[in-house]
């Protein structure tokens, strides 16, 4: 296993108490797989992603280990983490427009960031020429300033950039969400390539569409409120999803080819609880047509099939 | 109702505004009276523009638009106020329309004041509520609110109703679904497609494909600026006929389908202004040769 996160929770310092935006998560990720993880704005998703690398000054880690290739990470502990930052643990941010520095040239750049974790440029300089190659960007975009590349160029620069020292576990957090669909398509098929190479071990793809994440990912966990509802290989979260939450989102997509006069798809009523105090028992209970007596208490994540885990105790 | 007749807009750009950049070249359609008609386009197509130019948020360089047969771009004064009587936009960003400050209701007050000063009290408390409920949302819920006890789709449906209230003929609603979440996006495009039925327009800018094909009758596809294809949307995405279209058409991520990520990547097709040709009846496509 290359990721193995226990019971991991997070909560967000405010003024009014602890935000419990990640409450106890638990799941894997295996040598060389995607997993996508799907949710709505507030599900958690990000949280989750942030902490695995970077944890914000408002974020606390209230309990669970995070263990990638058999060794513990520190996440809680800012400092110790520089170790594995970048070399073992990498991200590529949401907006490529704006990661780059844009008073630098990109070789500088890349220059000073192998620096500051004690790499030598001229080591890997013929491995970027390679990568860049890969991505169908010219050698000279390292002389140049990021404003002399378009928003495409500069995405696959910002790919090639964090996965140069061959990280075990990339996340990449909606990374396709700014950008037009066939570049999108670009993107998410050049990470996809970029597993198959053996340039990332594992990958952890975090999006709010579930059609694109299907789509390059084996695994896809859906979060709700801060916990997990579901995950499961991709297909059979599409085709044959048990938790009523994953169902509903799933029903709730419109695809090309349906249309309003034909078939009318039906959103979810009502919003997620505030995370702030949930409800005890599940947090998909409000909205749930399913829901009774017992969701007031939280289900556990049962494998109801072999790599199926679905925390819902009418699943 | 409303018609576009060969608009173009052009921009200058450079350090002294000596270059020009045409963000919209020679584009004419027109929506019908109850007519939802989705215009999609990637960024840079220029179809925020044309949205801004049927709102006079921006000149037309070019052409002319009319609706209800006189050109909009004459409108000074009281005739632009009545022309915002029939004519509304509602915009992207739903929570960046609303003053945190004051409660979210606030918007209705200005449509009061501006459009109908004479109205009494009791009777605008009842328009506000039958607008409220027209755009699905419970006004005991709702009203009295402050935007941040709601959420991104009850705000963006807020707006709606802001708009319903006016009795207008024509919506133009730009990217209004692409900040909310899957499962509160599809009650604002089923309530675009409800409100046709009371005789709204709806023109419809997207980016996003699947959103086009569900609620529309029509479908407009743009690209630089110019129209490349343009007909019923049955026709266009079941059938498409420029290049273009169907390299968009094959880079939409599917639910039940899966990418076939070793085939060939279609090219870039190359790009040129051509005129548009009648395929089959209603279905026009740039530069098509049968």
């Amino acid at each position: 296993m290359a990721l193995r996160v226990s019971d991991l929770t997070v909560h967000y310092r405010t003024l009014r108490g602890a935000v419990k935006a990640l409450d106890g998560v638990t799941f894997e990720v295996g040598d060389g797989e995607i997993l996508g993880l799907a949710g709505e704005s507030g599900s958690g998703k990000s949280t989750l992603g942030k902490s695995l690398i970077r944890m914000d000054g408002r974020m606390r880690h209230v309990g669970g280990t995070v263990e990638l290739d058999g060794k513990e990470l520190p996440i809680g502990d800012d400092g110790a983490m520089n170790r594995f930052r970048y070399k073992e643990v990498s991200l590529i941010p949401q907006y490529a427009m704006s990661a780059l520095n844009p008073t630098r040239k990109i070789g500088k750049m890349v220059a000073d960031l192998l620096d500051s974790h004690g790499v030598r440029y001229k080591s890997v300089e013929e491995e970027l020429g390679r990568r860049l190659d890969l991505v169908e960007l010219p050698a000279e975009v390292l002389g140049k300033y990021p404003i002399e590349l378009s928003g495409g160029m500069k995405q696959r620069m910002v790919m090639v950039i964090s996965t140069l020292l061959d990280p075990s576990l990339l996340i990449a957090d909606e990374v396709t969400s700014a950008l037009d669909v066939s570049t999108q398509k670009a993107v998410a098929t050049t990470l996809a390539g970029f597993r198959n190479r053996g340039f990332v071990k594992s990958m952890i793809f975090i999006t709010h569409d579930i059609s694109l994440t299907h789509q390059i990912a084996d695994t896809i966990m859906v979060m709700y409120a801060g916990k997990l509802a579901e995950k499961a290989p991709a297909d059979t979260v599409v085709r044959a999803p048990r938790h009523p939450y994953t169902k509903a989102l799933i029903n709730s997509l419109p695809e090309v080819g349906v249309q309003y006069a034909e078939r009318k798809l039906a959103g979810i009523p009502g919003s997620p609880p505030s995370l702030l105090n949930p409800p005890a028992g599940c947090r998909f209970r409000d909205r749930c047509p399913l829901a009774f007596d017992k969701c007031g208490e939280q289900p556990p994540a049962v494998e109801v099939a072999p790599g199926h885990l679905v925390a819902c105790c009418k699943a | 109702m409303l018609s576009l007749h060969s608009i173009s807009k052009d921009y200058r750009t450079g350090a002294f505004g000596g270059a020009t950049m045409t963000a919209v070249r020679d584009v004419s359609f027109d929506v019908g009276v109850g007519e939802v008609v989705s215009l999609i386009g990637e960024s840079g197509s220029g179809k925020s523009t044309i949205g801004r130019m049927i709102l006079r948020l921006a000149s037309v360089t070019r052409g002319k638009v009319t609706f209800d047969g006189a050109d909009i771009s004459a409108y000074r004064g009281p005739a632009l106020k009545e022309y915002y009587r029939d004519v509304q936009g509602v915009f992207q960003d739903p929570f960046s329309c609303y003053n945190p400050v004051f409660r979210a209701d606030r918007v209705f007050a200005m449509i009061k004041e501006e459009y109908f000063p004479r109205v009494p009290r009791e009777e605008w408390a009842e328009k506000i509520e039958a607008a409220v409920e027209a755009v699905r949302l419970n006004p005991g819920e709702v009203l009295g609110k402050y935007p941040h006890q709601l959420s991104g789709g009850q705000l963006q449906r807020l707006l709606i109703a802001r708009a319903l209230l006016l009795d207008i003929k024509l919506l133009v609603a730009d990217e209004i679904t692409s900040m909310l979440d899957a499962s509160t996006r599809i009650d604002v495009l089923n309530l675009l497609a409800d409100l046709k039925a009371r005789g709204l327009g709806v023109l419809f800018i997207t980016h996003d494909l699947s959103l086009g094909n569900y609620v529309s009758e029509r479908t407009i596809v743009l690209r630089r600026g110019s129209i490349v294809e343009m007909g019923p949307t049955n026709l266009v995405f079941g059938n498409p006929l420029h290049p273009y279209t169907i390299k968009l058409l094959d880079s939409v991520p599917r639910l039940h389908e899966k990418w076939d990520v070793d085939a060939e990547r279609p090219a870039e097709p190359a790009w040129a202004v051509e005129p548009l040709v009648e395929a089959e009846p209603g279905h026009f496509v740039a530069g098509y040769a049968a």
